[in-house]
């Protein structure tokens, strides 16, 4: 087996829902190696979006421990969790979640600007980005002006410029039609196969997983073979 | 891009809205520089540097009269070359129009206000006609008296010794300023005081609301007032010595206290934008709770957040401000131009400082409990809309 790129142990977490407490995820653990691409699937509940934000360091666990490139995450305040995501994980979202008021280069810039890197190495950063993403020529345009997998794309391309290891995406394709969708899950098999990038999603579409190498299926808070 | 043009872009992004809220912060500083330095003017001590001229009233108040046979101890005193003395007589034209008409000795005016430009046999037909009257050029303009014409005046103050409130006038001169400074103080009138202190039915015969000193040397002047003041100290009739700008803003100050005025205007002013602004920062946050969330997903510490919020607060409320204190620094130099100097509305730095610091007490009132809010943010939360 190579090396782990997520390691969680034991995993709980519960939410407060007013004076309510929801246990979410039940003592899950779960290896994920590096270069791996894995699909987390699963009803609506089942834990996958909680799981995806523990391991993006988006959240901590209520108990357990979450190690990702050999970091205990867990353990890291909220200050230390920022820096620690800002080198190490990229995120794509659903609904792609662009700054509006930006061009598509200034948004995948944004992430650089919590680097060191001068304004001309940042730019040359954007367009290696942009053009993996093969969006090189919609750099200027304002996410209004894209179509949803140019948005998509260059979401992509934010979570790439600052070249981490490991991309979390929360139903990258949940908002797109068929042929975009496979487009853009094309692309993330591309960045596995060839830049060697640990990619986790969430998917309910079973299109979608079969992209990943491997499918991991939750339920009621635990993996399946977990449960039973 | 940077940070700066990040905050900037956010500001922008309800152009209408930011440009409406923006021009309130404009009006409100601008009103704050007006004020503030109208403000200034009348909590400013006294600044007897450059007077050529100095007045005298009587220490209570210029509506007490002070006795004309203090002239001859007035010339005495070293430094005043000339003494020449004013009535307030409180005229109104036709049916309500108010006029600045004073009383005076008109020889004396004359030698006193060289600045006020008239043929000479006018003054002497002044000196020498009981009833006259002389107009500054404004005034007559404006009611297109000539010379000659009888003018009705009446005072609300002074009835004649028969208990009417009419008085006539003969107009045997108008008069203009030696420069367009002066030119723009030509509103008023001068009647011959002889006649007027015969007339009157207050019986204040002898007696003047202010004396005018016209100094040898301006340099002198702060000497001047406390030897004057000193000379009719424990006196009936103790005096105040000022200079002309003093003199002048004193009759202001009796409308009320100005300070107190301009602060209860200006506590008004900010409330209001207070509000305006802090519900604009407070929306534009609300509206973009997931992109802030983002932000913090991206790496962006709670601090970087809060940082963001608050910059975008100070970049309103100073470019708002800086652009409000500027106009008002224009317009203060537009009313002193037009009043020909006699209103000294100068943003001086004080001013500023004030101002500047309005503006990041402002902004942190405004920026701060959204920026907390946006600092507090839960990614989580935020992203799922909870």
């Amino acid at each position: 087996m190579s090396e782990s790129m997520v390691q969680v142990r034991n995993v709980t977490k519960v939410y407060e829902r007013g004076k309510q407490k929801v246990e979410v995820l039940h003592g899950l653990t779960l290896d994920i190696p590096k270069g791996d691409f894995v699909a987390l699937m699963g009803p609506s509940g089942s834990g996958k979006t909680t799981l995806l934000n523990l391991i993006g360091g988006l959240d901590q666990p209520t108990s357990g421990e979450v190690v990702v490139g050999g970091s205990r995450i867990d353990q890291l305040g909220s200050g230390a969790l920022a820096n620690w995501r800002a080198h190490n994980v990229g995120f794509v979202f659903q609904f792609y979640n662009l700054m509006p008021v930006l061009s598509a280069e200034s948004n995948v810039e944004l992430p650089l600007l919590l680097t060191k890197l001068s304004a001309a190495q940042r730019k040359k950063n954007v367009a290696v980005a942009l053009e993996v993403v093969g969006l090189s020529d919609r750099a200027k345009h304002k996410p209004k002006e894209l179509s949803g997998g140019q948005e998509q794309r260059v979401a992509i391309a934010r979570a790439l410029v600052s070249d981490p290891q490991l991309l979390v995406c929360d139903e990258p394709t949940g908002d797109l039609d068929r042929k975009t969708a496979d487009e853009i899950l094309g692309l993330l098999q591309v960045l596995n196969r060839e830049h060697g990038k640990t990619i986790v999603v969430v998917t309910h579409d079973p299109k979608a997983a079969g992209f990943a190498q491997r499918t991991l299926h939750l339920e009621k808070g635990q993996l399946l073979e977990q449960a039973a | 891009m940077t940070k700066t043009g990040f905050v900037i872009a956010n500001l922008f992004r309800k152009r209408t809205r930011t440009i409406l809220t923006l021009l309130s912060v404009i009006m409100a500083f601008l009103l704050f520089g007006l004020l503030q330095s109208v403000n200034h003017i009348f909590n400013a001590g006294a600044d007897f540097v450059g007077a050529t001229r100095l007045m005298v009233q009587a220490r209570v108040s210029f509506t007490q009269p002070l006795p004309i046979s203090m002239v001859p101890k007035l010339e005495a005193v070293p430094g005043v070359a000339r003494v020449a003395f004013s009535q307030w007589f409180g005229g109104v034209w036709q049916e309500n129009t108010p006029l600045f008409v004073f009383a005076i000795d008109p020889l004396r005016y004359r030698d006193v206000y060289p600045e006020y430009v008239m043929p000479d046999a006018q003054w002497q037909a002044f000196a020498s006609t009981r009833t006259a009257m002389i107009a500054g050029k404004m005034v007559a303009d404006q009611y297109g008296w000539k010379i000659g014409q009888k003018i009705p005046i009446s005072s609300n103050i002074y009835p004649q010794k028969n208990g009417t409130k009419a008085w006539a006038f003969e107009l045997v001169g108008i008069f203009d300023g030696k420069d367009e400074s002066w030119k723009k103080q030509t509103n008023v009138v001068f009647i011959n005081r002889d006649y007027f202190d015969e007339a009157n039915q207050f019986g204040i015969k002898g007696r003047t609301n202010f004396f005018i000193l016209k100094l040898t040397d301006g340099k002198q002047a702060e000497a001047v007032s406390k030897t004057v003041d000193a000379m009719f100290e424990n006196s009936p009739d103790e005096t105040k010595t000022q200079t002309e700008k003093d003199f002048n803003l004193g009759f202001i100050k009796q409308i009320g206290d100005i300070g107190l005025i301009v602060r209860w205007i200006l506590f008004a002013v900010f409330f209001t934008l207070l509000l305006v602004v802090g519900n604009t920062m407070a929306q534009s946050v609300r509206e973009r709770i997931p992109e802030l969330a983002v932000l913090k997903t991206l790496g962006f510490s709670d601090g970087s957040v809060l940082g963001f919020v608050l910059a975008e607060a100070l970049a309103l409320c100073l470019f708002g401000g800086l652009v409000g204190l500027c106009l008002a620094t224009m317009g203060g130099a537009m009313v002193e131009k037009g009043t020909g100097g006699q209103f000294q509305l100068e943003l001086d730095a004080s001013v500023w400082m004030i101002g500047v610091a309005a503006i990041v007490l402002m902004s942190l009132a405004v920026g701060l409990l959204p920026a907390l809010r946006a600092r507090r943010l839960k990614i989580v939360d935020a992203l799922a809309g909870r």
